[in-house]
């Protein structure tokens, strides 16, 4: 303990005299693992590019510990300079005008150049106000993509599907062929979220809540997503589909050990399961209802932005400026994107990682950039919603509940939107 | 008995000052801001707040989801409360009644309270885990299909099972240092007098442990209350969805999971509420039990 806090000493005084000079920020994120020392390591590359900043990181745990410490930070005066929100909360930091400097004018008023338009399709509305102008930098971005157990589909003679009527046709013969045909790991982004995103349909009232945070109300009982959990129990019930609560490892374990045959995943999952598959696997988009019109479109970004709080000095906000700027940069993008699996965000870093030839070698890492670069269409650019961790948390109960047999898709949808809107509602009047 | 008086009048107020300074600031201090943030709806940042008076406690009470998980807490305190006395009870007479290598049994036995909650809860789910979990691979065998993370019930069977066994050796040292501290004279003429062990224990030996079980009902029932926080956390592993939880962590999930400060704040001054009724009915009516030798 005393070396440890000798060492944290050395450090300290070490990091104060070769940054002298320079000026500080500090950089509150969420993530642990490798993930977290890619953090590092994109500090240090930004440390030693220039010399008038100096940026440190701070973990604060997971998500959601991050965001709680910014609040508590904020309304004390600490706060940091940057703070990480992930896409749940996007609704609490933007929806408090006055937190945060939206990304967009912090990097205009202090000279550097923007352009929305550099930034692949699916990330560009996601952290974005209503006119499209960037509030949060999207940082680690993700997509639902489907794993395929290679070995699986062989066996069985099957393509992987595209669209669920086309999992419905080879599910069958997966189960022949011994695998359970289907499994995923987060119901509420993969099955909810992103059904609204890649079938086309609206998720919120007002404009999916970016108008406005008055009278919002949540369309989960549209009856094509209830036919989806009502298709999910069928395909759970004939064995078709596996379940094993909401927690995403225990989930993906059984893809891992090479008993299911496809997986929904994250698309930052590809870098992990390379470690832990048993089996070879490749990877392609979520699969939408060929019998919605228009579906098919690309998903929402998952993952999470930086945003820029407020209250800060104009030396450092020009530094948190020259952060962002460095983050988007081609070749840190690049760098980012093959050291942890996210997708790049940048149409130039994904450009450059395959003229490279780094799809050629990891076929799945190139998925989520795909998925995420399909054409957009009207409800695929986000959703802003209020207090929609609890909201997820609503969801994740009675999803449970439909796997348990203790109540059906159609009942489960309309307990959600009750006690989803009376939520919403509430966080109309925070803003009061 | 001699009465010991302090020289100047100010003297006791000056050595009570620091314990006071410490419950000002970590207990009456936050409880005044959590009773004030319980009337408002308040952006989390600090912008903006709407005066509601009682409807975060009224919208609280009113909730089913919230009712659910106050019979859950209420029925799991019991439940922990009285497996981890009785199997420390029990463990602590059998263990007293040790001749040979009495210490390493107790060793045995204690070791598990140096285990903290969050790492007894990892410990836990490993034995209640759906895939490699030992006790679901051992119950399946009888036909129970567990599904702990699905299933409500199996849930709070894991939850029950975990909270019991960390905190039973506590139970047992305090028992079993309760039973040394029966004199010998007591029990020999207890012996005397009546044959059957179990009759000697429920009219004599037990009535002279009440102090001892008195003390740890108090201490019981906070913990599994309030200390079976890291435990839950574990096991419903951050995302509770339909399996039970406790009222305080239905605090912190709304609290610091979903910013919501005002129904936080609500909901802990309920618990604040509870834990006092709590304390008065054990001190009015229980201790007036408790035969203190």
């Amino acid at each position: 303990m005393i070396k440890k806090i000798c060492l944290a000493a050395l450090a300290v005084s070490m990091s104060a005299s070769t940054t002298l000079a320079a000026t500080d920020i500090t950089w509150w994120h969420g993530m642990g693992g490798r993930n977290g020392e890619v953090i590092n390591e994109l500090a240090q590359k930004f440390n030693a590019a220039q010399a008038e900043c100096a940026i440190t990181p701070v973990s604060k745990g997971s998500y959601e510990e991050a965001l709680a410490s910014g609040i508590a930070a904020f309304r004390s005066g600490e706060q940091p300079n940057i703070l990480q929100v992930f896409d749940a909360g996007a609704a609490t930091i933007i929806n408090a005008k006055g937190a945060t400097i939206p990304a967009e004018d912090l990097l205009k008023d202090n000279g550097f150049a923007f352009d929305r338009e550099a930034f692949i399709e699916g990330v560009r509305y996601f952290y974005a106000d209503s006119d499209g102008k960037f509030v949060g930098m999207p940082f680690n971005s993700s997509a639902p993509i489907m794993y395929i157990n290679d070995e699986a589909l062989k066996k069985a003679g099957v393509e992987a599907p595209k669209t669920w009527e086309e999992f419905e046709a080879i599910a069958p013969k997966l189960k022949e062929a011994g695998y359970l045909p289907l499994v995923q790991s987060q119901l509420t982004w993969q099955f909810t979220e992103n059904f609204f995103s890649r079938n086309n349909i609206q998720f919120a009232s007002n404009n999916n809540g970016y108008d406005s945070v008055v009278d919002t109300t949540i369309n989960v009982t549209d009856e094509n997503h209830v036919m989806m959990y009502e298709k999910l129990k069928a395909w759970y019930d004939q064995g078709l589909f596996g379940y094993y609560g909401a927690a995403w490892n225990d989930n993906q374990k059984v893809f891992e050990e090479g008993k299911a045959a496809l997986w929904i995943g994250s698309s930052g999952s590809f870098g992990g399961l390379q470690k832990t598959a048993t089996m070879p696997f490749s990877a392609t988009f979520l699969p939408y209802w060929g019998s919605i019109k228009g579906a098919g479109v690309h998903s929402f970004i998952g993952g999470a932005a930086l945003f820029a709080m407020a209250g800060k000095s104009d030396a450092e906000n020009k530094c948190t400026a020259s952060f962002f700027n460095f983050l988007t940069s081609t070749d840190v993008q690049k760098f980012y994107h093959q050291a942890t699996g996210y997708v790049a965000i940048t149409k130039a870093a994904y450009e450059l990682a395959k003229s490279e030839g780094y799809y050629k070698e990891k076929p799945a890492a190139e998925v989520g950039i795909q998925q995420l670069s399909l054409p957009g269409a009207e409800w695929d650019k986000g959703y802003r919603l209020g207090f929609y961790p609890q909201i997820r948390s609503v969801m994740e109960r009675e999803y449970n509940r439909i796997f348990a047999g203790e109540t059906t898709p159609k009942d489960a949808m309309e307990t959600i939107k009750k006690e989803a809107d009376e939520l919403l509602a509430r966080f109309a009047k925070t803003a009061g | 008995m001699k009465r010991v008086q302090f020289n100047s009048r100010y003297l006791p107020y000056l050595l009570l000052l620091p314990q006071f300074v410490i419950i000002t600031i970590f207990f009456y201090w936050p409880s005044a801001q959590a009773i004030t943030s319980s009337f408002y709806i308040e952006d989390p940042f600090g912008f903006g707040s709407s005066f509601v008076g009682l409807s975060n406690y009224t919208d609280a009470l009113g909730s089913p989801e919230y009712q659910k998980i106050a019979r859950f807490t209420v029925a799991y305190s019991l439940i922990v409360t009285f497996l981890a006395l009785s199997f420390g009870m029990l463990l602590a007479l059998k263990a007293d009644a040790v001749i040979r290598g009495q210490s390493s049994y107790k060793t045995l036995l204690i070791a598990v309270y140096a285990i903290a909650p969050p790492v007894a809860g990892l410990i836990g789910m490993m034995m209640f885990d759906q895939h490699i979990g030992p006790f679901v691979h051992l119950v399946a065998l009888f036909g129970w299909d567990m599904k702990v993370g699905i299933n409500y019930y199996d849930t709070a069977f894991a939850m029950i099972m975990v909270a019991v066994w960390n905190q039973i050796p506590y139970n047992f040292i305090f028992f079993l240092s309760g039973l040394q501290g029966i004199p010998a004279s007591i029990r020999e003429a207890a012996a005397i007098d009546c044959k059957s062990g179990t009759r000697r224990f429920w009219t004599v030996i037990l009535p002279l442990l009440t102090p001892t079980a008195f003390f740890l009902l108090v201490i019981n029932m906070t913990y599994s209350l309030f200390d079976t926080f890291g435990i839950i956390d574990v096991i419903v592993k951050d995302k509770p969805a339909n399996n039970p939880i406790t009222l305080v962590y239905k605090v912190y999930l709304d609290g610091f999971r979903g910013n919501d400060l005002g129904s936080s704040s609500a909901q802990s001054v309920i618990l604040m509420v509870i834990v006092l009724v709590l304390t008065l009915i054990q001190f009015r009516f229980i201790e007036r039990r408790v035969h203190y030798g």
